[in-house]
């Protein structure tokens, strides 16, 4: 096939064994210190180090390695230090100061049976699929609060759920190390478990999917440590992406012109940012203390956010290769679990696992609101595609669509598909 | 209760709290006889507590620490009862922080909650089997449940768990009477915590297991060391920008969307989530006659944002259309749907594409140079995916350096900014709100907008096709009379 084609042109053949498919067990055995078996992650033919498979050399050692290692990444501090001659504040300094921010809960979608896991807008700015841990994925129209279509998938835990570019399909995956893709109809009873199109195949659990430009291929992160490429039509794996050492928790697409990379964070506090041609991880974020939960990148495509569970949210600027900024209170303790920008990228949202929801003003650093209304962790965040609200899936089995504005909140007294209560802001 | 499913994913390892650090040193600062909050004896029947707090001063003495407001400190205390640092006094199971004169108490460290292990089943059926001889066999509901289903899944281990609830009852019937009372009351606020009762969440509650263990040491073998050293050693090579250079980059960006940003300045007419009237989506939608001001100006910013607005995007085709130039547009619009395309497609997109663009004499011939025209077509003999990013990205660049500045200066763009449209900014009266909310406009499916762009498309394509003089005049369309 043509993309195969491609890849052998680039790389050559791999010199190394067994025919394991994207997955752990070849890393696993690769990690033993057995110096004579020459097993690695990248067994494929789609390697992009086929030097680092073959055994030591003669003369090295794994302490000179980590020699060369320590030396390399001190010259690589030293270079970005040298280009490092401001701060975000002082340049921020410019910048007007934001008003206060008054958000309300402008609709509560009741409807999901336990948690809400992941969520994911439409590109027609109304639409949303979410999807919960006891399988349902459920297609919302947000605006009307009317749930327009329900798959039951055959797994719980779905992590993953993502909205196809065309509005005409969802893709969803969790433990059951599949990406499923459901082609949307508009016929109401229509069982849309009969078209189903199992696309990825991981080896352990799906931790997040999204579509890239079209319907046509979908980008996977898995519990297994690698990131994949899909081709939906066939099932394909065009390209793998193997470089965190713990589970990849979560991934997010460039929005640029080229639109030819995107980054992953992971349980082993790294964010990479990978190159979508080559499968080459192009530049690496270690800069956190525990798991990175989420990554989203800012609207210009030329910096990414990071949630973790070290409560802190941080910037980073891809083309001064470094951490910019770090949006973090000594009051937030608990753990955050998802990011999202606004429109402009001057807004922050970050839901954390005390079921509150920070807004951070991403140039000067500084919290601008908290909100609060969720009785369980927040666990999903997205802006809406024109950035007129955003969504938050929680762990009480609700989501809320949340904008600013001053006035009392209507709601539908009767009709409608889902009866709901009014909102309330607080615990008990 | 971590019931053992039948399906082993091969998850075993609990994920990272680091959370729990920062609580503990927060709590036992709290607990500071000096500085902490301040405790008292409290009378409970007969026996006398010691060392207990009210909600009240409990949420003072978090605002006054953390410098934060009421609300917020009042959350903060709840997860703080929420994972059991503290405990309430009266209704055991209600975890949360009330602001009055409802007592609580602090955990000893021993209840604490750790990162390492788990509250094991064995010693939650010891304890509720303690519990049973205690309360003879009057059990509350939920401890009822739980009791029945470690009944019935620990059977073997039944007889052990019952010699040691045994034990530690007469134990514990030689410890004075308050003593025994508090760790009563200590144990039980654990269990809860960690075993909560049906349909209520333990805040202990943290998803899915881990497959790789976040706790555990990062062995380094050598082919890890060397892949880390390649990866330095090209990150080395790699130019990085100043950070003032990136940095001012980040704040142009905002100032010049400050105005799009629908969180920072109201759209106009007015936000559809707010009065629940969906005008502002249907005049930017794709299809529109004459679109807003605040669009055309968002156009203005880059190329980029021109063509990522579909309205933009026709605006521009049109512009092109009439510098005949549309085939560059066509060309790129083309190659991205073979980039993102599905990969059966490849071959065929391909000899479309080259012949309709590439060959030489095609009919919407681009102009590239040479260079990429001629390493265009050698790749396009075993095509894949990427084979036309060159070509690509040599017209995306003339278009954008070159087409789009005379886009700006055209007569089309000009006219089309003194026609947007500046709708008014909704003002509705309350009346109307409320008939707004009942009358939500469901809009239209995104699978009929798809399908009917996808007919446009069609239309479109056919209409660009080359006209064949010879079928004309074999038809008698052209007459040459």
């Amino acid at each position: 096939m043509c993309d195969q084609t491609f890849l052998a042109i680039t790389f050559g053949p791999c010199d190394s064994c067994s025919e394991n498919p994207v997955g752990r067990q070849s890393r696993l055995d690769g990690r033993s210190q057995r110096a004579t078996k020459n097993i690695c992650s990248c067994c494929s033919p789609f390697c992009p180090f086929p030097m680092a498979c073959q055994g030591l050399a003669s003369g090295e050692t794994l302490k000179s390695l980590k020699a060369e290692s320590e030396t390399l990444r001190k010259k690589l501090e030293e270079e970005r230090k040298k280009l490092h001659d401001v701060e975000l504040e002082k340049v921020a300094e410019k910048a007007e100061a934001l008003g206060e921010l008054n958000m309300k809960t402008r609709r509560t979608l009741k409807g999901h049976g336990n948690k809400v896991l992941c969520m994911d807008w439409c590109k027609d700015k109304r639409r949303i699929v979410s999807s919960s841990q006891d399988g349902k994925v459920i297609v919302w129209d947000a605006f009307t609060t009317n749930k327009e279509h329900a798959v039951t998938m055959p797994t719980t835990w779905v992590m993953a759920c993502a909205y196809a570019p065309s509005g005409c399909a969802i893709a969803c995956g969790g433990l059951d190390n599949k990406c499923s893709v459901y082609p949307l109809s508009l016929d109401k009873d229509e069982n849309l478990a009969a078209k189903k199109k199992s696309v990825a195949m991981h080896t352990n659990y799906l931790s997040g999917c999204t579509f890239t430009n079209s319907d046509m291929q979908i980008l996977t992160s898995s519990g297994d440590g690698t990131s994949a490429l899909w081709d939906v039509e066939s099932g394909q794996l065009l390209q793998s992406f193997h470089g965190h050492s713990a589970d990849v928790l979560t991934l997010d697409l460039a929005p640029s012109e080229t639109g030819n990379t995107f980054v992953s964070g992971g349980s082993d506090k790294k964010a990479n940012v990978w190159d979508l041609r080559s499968g080459q991880n192009v530049q690496s974020f270690d800069t956190h203390d525990s798991d990175i939960n989420c990554v989203k990148y800012y609207p210009s495509g030329d910096a990414f956010a990071s949630a973790s569970d070290d409560s802190t949210c941080r910037l980073f600027d891809l083309r001064a290769d470094r951490e910019v900024s770090i949006y973090s209170k000594d009051s937030i303790m608990f753990g955050a679990a998802s990011v999202d920008f606004s429109l402009s990228g001057r807004l922050l949202f970050a839901g954390y696992n005390d079921y509150t929801i920070n807004v951070w003003d991403v140039l000067k650093g500084t919290r601008v609101a908290i909100l609060f209304g969720h009785e369980n962790r927040v666990s999903s965040l997205r802006v809406s595609p024109d950035g007129t609200a955003f969504c938050s899936g929680s762990w009480d089995n609700t989501l809320r669509v949340r904008q600013e504005g001053r006035g009392v909140v209507r709601e539908l007294k009767q009709g409608g598909t889902t009866p709901y209560l009014k909102n309330i802001f607080l615990f008990n | 209760m971590t019931i053992r499913t039948l399906r082993d994913y091969g998850q075993h390892y609990r994920p990272r709290m680091a959370c729990l650090k920062n609580v503990e040193v927060f709590v036992v600062e709290m607990q500071d006889p000096k500085s902490g909050v301040k405790g008292a004896d409290q009378k409970l029947n007969v026996t006398i507590i010691p060392h207990v707090i009210n909600g009240q001063d409990i949420l003072a003495w978090i605002v006054t620490k953390m410098k934060v407001t009421t609300e917020e400190a009042q959350a903060f205390g709840t997860m703080l009862v929420a994972y059991g640092y503290i405990y309430p006094l009266q209704n055991h199971r209600k975890l949360v922080l009330v602001p009055d004169s409802t007592l609580y108490r602090f955990q000893t460290p021993y209840f604490w909650p750790v990162q390492k292990w788990p509250a094991e089943d064995i010693d939650y059926a010891i304890y509720l089997a303690r519990r049973n001889i205690r309360k003879k066999g009057m059990l509350e509901p939920y401890e009822q449940q739980h009791y029945d289903n470690l009944h019935k899944w620990m059977n073997p281990k039944w007889d052990f768990i019952v010699m040691q609830a045994t034990e530690q009852y007469k134990a514990n019937k030689e410890r004075k009477k308050p003593d025994r009372v508090v760790l009563d009351c200590q144990e039980r606020a654990y269990w809860i915590v960690h075993r909560p009762p049906r349909r209520t969440h333990s805040a202990m509650d943290y998803g899915l297991d881990r497959l790789i263990d976040p706790n555990a040491e990062e062995v380094l073998t050598f082919d890890v060391v060397r892949r880390t050293n390649i990866f330095l050693t090209q990150a080395l090579m790699r130019s990085a920008v100043k950070s003032s250079m990136s940095l001012t980059a980040f704040v142009k960006f905002v100032t010049t969307h400050h105005n799009h940003d629908p969180f920072l300045t109201t759209p106009v007419p007015s936000n559809p989530w707010i009065t629940d009237s969906d005008e502002f989506w249907q005049l930017n939608s794709r299809s529109v006659d004459i679109p807003t001001k605040l669009s055309v100006e968002r156009w203005v910013l880059s190329f980029w944002e021109l063509i990522s607005d579909p309205r933009g995007r026709v605006d521009f085709k049109l512009f092109l259309k009439k510098e005949h130039s549309a085939e560059n547009m066509a060309f790129y619009e083309a190659a991205e749907e073979m980039r993102w395309g599905a990969a059966s497609a490849i071959p065929e997109k391909s000899q479309f594409i080259f012949n309709t663009f590439l060959k030489p004499g095609a009919p919407r011939w681009i102009n590239i140079d040479g260079r990429t025209m001629g390493l265009t077509v050698k790749g396009l003999v075993v095509p894949h995916r990427y084979v036309l990013d060159a070509a690509q990205t040599h017209i995306f660049l003339l278009m954008k350096k070159d087409t789009f500045y005379r886009y700006l200066k055209s007569p089309v763009h000009k006219d089309m900014q003194k026609r947007a449209l500046v709708p008014a900014p909704h003002v509705f009266t309350d009346a109307q709100l409320e008939a707004n909310v009942r009358n939500r406009n469901p809009g239209v499916s995104p699978i009929l907008q798809w399908q009917q762009e996808e007919e446009e498309k069609a239309a479109a394509a056919v209409a660009a096709r080359p006209i064949d003089v010879k079928a004309m005049v074999a038809t008698n369309k052209l007459d040459r009379k």
